[in-house]
């Protein structure tokens, strides 16, 4: 006869109620695991799906995820010329804000290579890859814009071609992928007024210096656009990413690249390092702090449910201990009842999980492992909890009975 | 039963003297107290309140060891003082019954498995040991209600249910506390006329603390404990 079966039938409604606060506790915590794993996903997408073999970014960053970094953009030339460089593309990215629909609008906004990089690389589930130059953009699905949507971003509108799933970045945010020049055009817009500003500006300073008197031409060329002045830098890109050709190693090719005084080279390997153990780590130990939490809290609930089912039934076991039951049955029936409380509410979590962790603003990847070990971590503390109901229940006298 | 004790007495207890406390606190709760009594005999314990019949009969039933004194039980010496001679809880389950003024029934089991469990404690395969409770409830009257659980049950069926667990594991002693304090007269007597029925149908001894003097007339010998001593009854209604 299971005893612990039939306690917990009779104080069905009590049970079930602990059950579901369980549940809960532990679908958090499988839910914390989730977004870790999400967070290392989204981190990567980018570096794992690009194609990239080498990352080519400014000297003595660690960007371009990491910390900025500003590279000249015709370092993808220079790097075209290295022996074992199949191919060079530029990269930028960086996060806008903006508002649409009257509700902000936060998305990493990525530069893809064109017309080498069309992004076909790019995961989507609606849609085409960019189709021209300028003014089309492919937006991740968690950005709620929809095929054929106009955005306004700086002082173009680009229509949305394509829609992928599952391109967020890091930080959580909806990537949103435009040729290079659009992305550094969204970058570096500035208004009207502040670029008139800026040219007035440039030629005072040429009129205040001699070469402005004697060479006239360069007032008018100073009170013209950036692009035609020679002496001023072209918008910088954040890294250039560099296919290694088939049959050279990686290796050397960074090596040679990294002589070079001006960039930092990091193969797909140690970027990946630098996302996961460098940029998530605060929130890999932030996250770890309040799973461990979570599970102290839930061994605690558990220990105390089972401690006052157990108080309930003191003078049920003083009768059992009378009849002369052995110890291992009464320990059986608080254990019993313990694994069952832990196993339902696992299994409520994983439920419960399946239903709730879609519809969390970020990512919730659950894997099998993870699974197993939570599986592992609530037999534990089953059982962990259970020690204090089967302590109290051990100290019981069959003579507790006459009280 | 104990195997090879058939012809010993059922219980024998010679010389037992409880004391609670010591010094200015020491109570004597029992007083050198010798009874012996046969198998199938039925013995009625009388006494007021704090005469010590309790004190005797957990000592006894092995739940609260003397401070002195021998305990004896069909033939095997349990208790030396307050030395345990053999294993307490695992003699309980095979030799003594319990009944008590409240029935005490476990109230997530149903009537038959409140007879089954302590069958089961005792080992029995579980199928068996419903058979068995069924029977038990059939002999006691109430196989009827063998699948209501006891907040179902009147306070004479919870007492017959647990009679049955009583005398599952057939013991060799039975120890009843007030069994009818919570039942009117008719039925208290229904009680004590099983306890009668049980004791001479099946062999065990029944010591039976009551204060219904209505019902005496059961019982083959009546005993009245004062001040923690014990002594025939003045009226026994010994047959």
């Amino acid at each position: 006869m299971n005893l612990a079966a039939k306690d917990i039938r009779h104080n069905l409604g009590r049970f079930a109620l602990t059950t579901v606060g369980i549940g809960l506790l532990l679908m958090v915590v499988l839910g914390m695991s989730g977004i870790y794993r999400g967070m290392i996903d989204d981190a990567l997408v980018v570096v794992d799906h690009i194609g990239a073999d080498l990352w080519v970014v400014q000297r003595g960053t660690r960007g371009p995820f990491a910390e900025i970094s500003r590279l000249p953009a015709n370092l993808e030339h220079r790097l075209r010329a290295v022996p074992g460089v199949a191919s060079a593309r530029t990269f930028v990215s960086h996060n806008v804000q903006r508002e649409h629909r009257g509700q902000p609008l936060r998305m990493n906004v990525h530069g893809l290579a064109w017309p080498e990089d069309k992004g076909e690389w790019v995961k989507l589930i609606a849609g085409r890859p960019l189709g021209q130059a300028h003014y089309e953009m492919i937006a991740d699905a968690s950005l709620g814009l929809t095929l054929g949507e106009k955005l306004a971003l700086g002082k173009d509108s680009y229509t949305v071609v394509g829609v992928s799933r599952g391109m967020v970045s890091s930080g959580g945010d909806g990537i949103a992928f435009f040729t290079t020049q659009d992305a550094q055009a969204i970058q570096f817009d500035l208004p009207g007024e502040a670029i008139r500003l800026e040219r007035a500006a440039r030629v005072q300073r040429a009129v205040g210096q001699d070469i402005g008197q004697v060479q006239p031409l360069l007032l008018e060329r100073g009170a013209g656009n950036s692009a035609g002045l020679p002496a001023l830098a072209r918008p910088m890109v954040s890294a250039v990413t560099v296919r290694v050709a088939a049959g050279f190693d990686p290796a050397t090719v960074a090596a040679t690249i990294a002589a070079w005084p001006d960039v930092t080279v990091y193969t797909r390997d140690s970027q990946s390092e630098l996302l996961v153990h460098g940029m998530i780590d605060k929130a890999r130990r932030q996250i770890g702090l309040f799973r461990a939490l979570l599970v102290i809290i839930s061994t605690i609930i558990m220990a105390l449910i089972l401690y006052t089912l157990t108080l309930d039934k003191i003078h049920d076991i003083a009768m059992l201990k009378l009849m002369g039951a052995r110890n291992t049955m009464i320990a059986g029936l608080i254990l019993q009842q313990a694994i069952l409380l832990g196993a339902l509410g696992f299994g409520l979590a994983w439920y419960l999980g399946g239903w709730v962790f879609p519809r969390f603003p970020r990512r919730v990847l659950i894997a099998p492992e993870d699974l197993w070990g939570l599986a592992l971590v609530v037999t534990a503390i089953s059982i962990l909890a259970s020690l204090l109901g089967i302590w109290k229940a051990m100290r019981i006298e069959p003579n507790k009975v006459l009280s | 039963m104990i195997a090879d004790a058939n012809n010993s007495p059922a219980v024998e207890a010679l010389g037992l003297t409880k004391i609670y406390g010591a010094g200015n606190t020491e109570v004597v709760a029992m007083k050198d107290v010798s009874v012996r009594l046969a198998r199938g005999e039925v013995v009625a314990l009388l006494g007021p309140s704090g005469a010590g019949k309790s004190t005797f009969l957990t000592a006894v039933g092995l739940i609260n060891p003397p401070t002195s004194g021998r305990i004896v039980i069909g033939g095997k010496p349990v208790m030396d003082g307050p030395r345990a001679l053999v294993d307490l809880r695992a003699f309980r389950r095979r030799h003594l019954g319990f009944v008590f003024q409240k029935a005490n029934l476990i109230p997530f089991l149903n009537a038959a498995e409140n007879v089954a469990v302590a069958l089961e404690i005792n080992d029995a395969a579980p199928r068996a040991a419903r058979k068995r409770a069924l029977e038990l409830l059939d002999y006691l009257g109430v196989a009827e209600r063998a699948n209501n659980l006891p907040d179902a049950l009147s306070g004479g069926q919870q007492q017959r249910v647990a009679v049955a667990r009583a005398l599952a594991n057939e013991p060799s002693l039975i120890l009843a506390d007030e069994p009818t304090a919570a039942l009117d007269s008719h039925r208290g007597r229904q009680v004590m006329v099983l306890f009668r029925k049980v004791a001479h149908e099946r062999g065990s001894a029944v010591i039976v603390v009551t204060h219904d003097h209505r019902s005496l007339d059961v019982f083959d010998r009546t005993y009245e404990m004062e001040d923690g001593e014990l002594r025939p009854a003045a009226a026994d209604h010994a047959p």
